[in-house]
């Protein structure tokens, strides 16, 4: 909880609903610490909030290069809200570059904290400015607060033993300070996360709070700000709350689905951006049973993961939509030897490398289509960062009742976003079951259960059921190899049959709004919270607009088709070029009209109004407004 | 040579089971050439499974393309015929779950070598508890006859008319650079000596990895018949025993001896005690580089055991590794679910 702080009176102190800040500077001045810990310190002071991190994919790109700028952005609230945020209240500009490539996305009027230290002849070279910004009137539209931060930062660590080096990597803490104040905010999480931290360098510990200390006195002892604001917490449902990132929630839920079923779990990966958090995760909890197996590469993670599916345990492979590619061939074995399996897709621009730290939805075709053959598997959609969880619980229970691969489809967005999370009850977390063949004699390998359709899974142990199983077209009488027309014929429309009656067994689609009206907006995965707040926007400027989202998309949830029915339009915005579009216009040959951005970054809530009204006819076309320096980093 | 061994966890309660080769043979239809040098090896298998004293049900097989990987099949065991090149990957994932299971992988050289070469390699330099055969016919069988990874330099095929203009990969060698810690090489026509060398992989503690020089009776007959025959076989053969001088020959009249790295054979070596003698385990694996470089017909093929060393296998380190943590910290999910900061909303 927050330290009672006092407040100069000096200061006044103005109360705000919502503030949207973004943090912007090199990609090695901790910009993401910043955001971070912010963060944080924010949920716990009990605002609602949701974040943006967004970095290069150089780690370290040249120092103060403008493709070397990293952004954090979040949005906290007094109210409910679903998004980071269209436009930033606040920027804080650690350099020439973090300036250039973000404050076409600050507000009119907003505040623009900037380093003006950092603005030197170099650095101004290097992010190509041939006026000093700070001095030419540019920037006059917002209130410009220049700060000398970096001396400010080296006089309050006079007397350390650090190197100026390492003095000036400390001006994030300092940063930190100075917005922690501005937004009366307790230092108090920040102090117990760097002591933690930093316990075996009390020498930087000692550095980073000096640093995070000054910055919150400049905020109280100077006449800089006119005034302090204040974000009263959230009324949310009563609980005990913690943050989580959208990666962590999904290794928790797939720890909770090991758990809640009494398998151990095997989950193999390769690195890869930006799926990797669930590989650290889990390789964390080994005291769980888990075993996680960093391969050799994308196939020999898959590989192994169906390995240990064969093995009797709940197995996992984890990427992003390059490594999807690489595992089809191995994923389409698990298809055609009916072996449960997860497959975590953390989605990313492509194609090829495209671009990896930037968020997209373009991996739905692949999911449902990318495999020789005809090869259905489940695909899942979480909606939000801590929805995650409960949705890795769901895809785990799917692939053990249906002995079927189940795609779980993240995004970069939902995997780094993070949001303040209601901590379930042991008693609120789903069963999951599953059933190895039962011996009784009457094994055979492809015998289905009359409902589910499901195989019996004889693992290697079982006395008596030895058996062989391989991508090769299997006889459904006896499991043999067979090559029999009708059998083929037959074991083809029974995988399909099988991931069908998922739907049978899966929630109906509910409706944000009435069910009938003018338009339907209708989405998927990390989209979820900027197409509904659009929706709810409209509907309160007096539209018919409702908006409906999918968490399952195949098989889709049997009354969507009902629910497409009640809109005279139907809008479908994704982060691809009309991926869900294509299905939807073939499943249910509804005139559904994509409304589509490929830019690496998430949907803006104006963007999508902008789009309604143009479909309700109250504009014209629309067309985005990327800006020239729409985009963080790099 | 390496002490037998065996697994604790295969034992139940004490209960050896009391099979014989026929509890291994499955009901489905062999479906090699006739001819195909894949039966031997299949009979010798078969054979020596009962003496491992392992039940059935604790035994797997998994194997990815190729003609030799039909063999799975053929084994009353559980068994897995996967996808091309990445038997070891799927053979890797289900010992490390279950490091209780007898798990074989049979692989062939397009499929161990070419496609799946990545694979072998780190499943080698893990040290996983696997027994992979590799069956080397130096062609691609199934697809009917394309020149391979271990086709010699200037093989005419199918897809090389002209003759292959690249250099063979020797698998033993391979093996020996990825740290493999069991590697031998047997035949498939001289069953003795495969048996012999199949049982010994099994025995071995961590990966081993054996390379059996098998005869493709229709796109690569005769391969290894120069020096495989049996009228020639003590004549261009020299079998590896460990601590025992090289010896070779109808009268095992010959040997081989050092000249400063590059080995040579001595005729007629009755008298002569400077010969190189075999060691398996020695901590240097120079000798066995040696040995692996000697070919047909400048020297007798070296069979048998290049290489035997101790190290831990990945699968136990990592159930260690499992063990250890649960031990130190007994799960509670709980508690995990409610760790990091937190906070009350009443």
């Amino acid at each position: 909880m927050t330290t009672e702080t006092r407040l100069p009176t000096e200061h006044a102190v103005e109360e705000l609903d919502r503030v949207t800040i973004r943090f912007a500077g090199d990609s090695g001045d901790g910009m993401q610490l910043t955001g971070t810990q912010f963060t944080k310190t924010t949920a716990v002071f009990g605002n609602d909030l949701a974040t943006l991190p967004d970095y290069p994919a150089e780690i370290r790109a040249p120092t103060g290069s403008l493709p070397g700028v990293s952004g954090f952005q979040l949005s906290f609230s007094s109210s409910d809200i679903r998004t980071p945020g269209d436009q930033p209240d606040v920027l804080v500009a650690m350099n020439p570059a973090a300036l250039k490539t973000n404050v076409g996305d600050l507000r009119t009027g907003g505040l623009l904290i900037v380093d003006k230290d950092e603005f030197n002849a170099t650095n101004l070279k290097k992010a190509a400015y041939s006026v000093n910004p700070l001095e030419d009137g540019s920037l006059a539209k917002f209130q410009l607060v220049p700060i000398d931060i970096t001396r400010q930062n080296e006089l309050a660590l006079e007397g350390t033993s650090l190197s100026s080096k390492d003095k000036f990597r400390s001006r994030n803490f300092y940063a930190l300070g100075l917005i922690l104040w501005l937004y009366d905010r307790s230092m108090d999480t920040t102090v117990r996360w760097a002591t933690e931290q930093f316990k075996r360098r009390p020498e930087v510990l000692d550095a980073n709070l000096k640093a995070l200390r000054a910055g919150y006195n400049f905020g109280e002892t100077t006449e800089l700000f006119r005034v302090r604001y204040q974000v009263a917490p959230a009324q949310v449902a009563p609980g005990k709350y913690r943050h989580i990132s959208g990666n962590e929630a999904t290794a928790l839920g797939f720890i909770a689905a090991s758990v809640q079923s009494g398998l151990p779990l095997f989950y193999g990966s390769y690195p890869i951006t930006p799926a990797s958090d669930v590989l650290h995760e889990l390789s964390k909890h080994k005291n769980f049973g888990i075993k996680t197996f960093q391969a050799e590469d994308e196939i020999a993670a898959i590989g192994a993961a169906i390995g240990a599916s064969y093995g009797g345990h709940l197995a996992l492979t984890g990427t992003s939509g390059p490594g999807l590619a690489l595992k089809s061939e191995a994923l389409n074995l698990a298809v055609m030897t009916e072996l449960p399996l997860v497959v975590i897709n953390v989605q990313r621009a492509g194609p090829s490398t495209g671009m990896p730290t930037k968020t997209e939805q373009s991996d739905l075709l692949q999911a449902m289509y990318g495999r020789n053959g005809d090869s259905p598997v489940a695909i899942i959609a979480p909606a939000t960062p801590s929805e995650c969880f409960f949705m890795a619980i769901e895809a785990c229970r799917i692939a053990l009742k249906y002995m079927v691969p189940v795609i779980f489809m993240s995004d970069g967005y939902l995997g780094n976003g993070s949001e303040p999370w209601r901590i379930p009850l042991m008693s609120e977390l789903p069963k999951v079951e599953y059933h190895y063949a039962p011996s009784d004699g009457n094994f055979s390998p492809y015998k289905r259960d009359p409902e589910t359709l499901a195989r019996p899974w004889a693992v290697p142990g079982q006395k008596g059921m030895e058996h062989r199983i391989g991508g090769i077209e299997k006889s459904a009488a006896t499991g043999d190899i067979s090559y029999d027309p009708r059998n083929h014929h037959e074991m083809t429309l029974a995988r399909a049959e099988r991931v069908a009656r998922i739907a049978r067994d899966i929630p109906l689609m509910e409706i944000t709004g009435p069910s009938t009206g003018d338009l339907l907006l209708l989405g998927w995965g990390g989209t979820y919270g900027a197409i509904t707040s659009a929706a709810e926007a409209a509907r309160k400027r007096g539209l018919n607009v409702s908006s409906a989202h999918i968490r399952y998309l195949n098989p889709f949830p049997s009354n969507l088709g009902d629910v497409l029915s009640g809109f005279k339009k139907v809008m479908i915005p994704e982060l691809n070029n009309g991926q869900l579009s294509l299905l939807i216009r073939g499943k249910f040959l509804v005139d559904a009209v994509g409304f589509n951005k490929i830019s690496g970054q998430p949907f803006k809530i104006a963007e999508l109004e902008g789009k309604i009204d143009e479909m309700l006819g109250l504009a014209g076309p629309y067309t985005f407004d990327f800006g020239q320096s729409a985009s963080l980093g790099g | 040579m390496t002490t037998p061994t065996i697994h604790a966890a295969d034992l139940v309660n004490g209960d050896l089971p009391v099979l014989s080769r026929k509890d291994f043979v499955s009901n489905q239809e062999v479906r090699w050439c006739p001819g195909c040098g894949d039966y031997s090896i299949l009979a010798q298998m078969q054979k020596l499974l009962p003496e491992l004293k392992i039940p059935r049900e604790k035994i797997v097989f998994v194997s990815g393309i190729g003609c030799s990987s039909r063999f799975p099949y053929y084994v009353e065991t559980y068994g897995f015929h996967s996808i091309h090149g990445r038997a070891l990957t799927i053979a890797t994932g289900l010992k490390t779950a279950r490091p209780e299971l007898t798990v074989f992988v049979i692989t062939g050289d397009g499929d161990g070598l070419s496609i799946g070469g990545n694979h072998l390699l780190h499943a080698m330099r893990r040290n996983v508890d696997l027994n992979v055969i590799l069956f080397n016919n130096r062609i691609y069988g199934l697809t009917k006859g394309q020149f391979s990874p271990t086709s010699e330099f200037g093989k005419v095929t199918k897809s090389s008319p002209y003759g292959t203009v690249e250099a063979p990969l020797n698998p033993i060698r391979v093996a020996l650079a990825a740290g493999a810690t069991f590697v031998a090489r047997s035949v498939d026509r001289d069953i003795k000596h495969l048996e012999e060398t199949l049982f010994q992989a099994t025995q071995h503690k961590g990966m081993s990895f054996v390379e059996v020089y098998q005869n493709c009776n229709i796109f690569n007959d005769g391969a290894f018949a120069a020096f495989t025959d049996k009228e020639v076989r003590q004549e261009r053969m020299i079998y590896l025993q460990d601590g025992k001088p090289l010896r070779f020959g109808n009268e095992m009249q010959h040997g081989v001896r050092l000249n400063g790295f590059t080995p040579e054979v001595v005729e007629n070596a009755a008298g002569e005690s400077g010969l190189l003698v075999h060691k398996t385990d020695s901590d240097n694996p120079t000798l066995a580089n040696i040995l692996v470089g000697m070919d047909y017909p400048a020297f007798p093929v070296p069979v048998g055991v290049f290489r035997s060393v101790q190290r831990p296998s990945y699968d136990e380190l990592v159930q260690q590794q499992v063990d250890d943590a649960v031990a130190k910290s007994p799960p509670h999910f709980e508690e995990l679910l409610n760790s990091g900061e937190t906070w009350e909303v009443n």
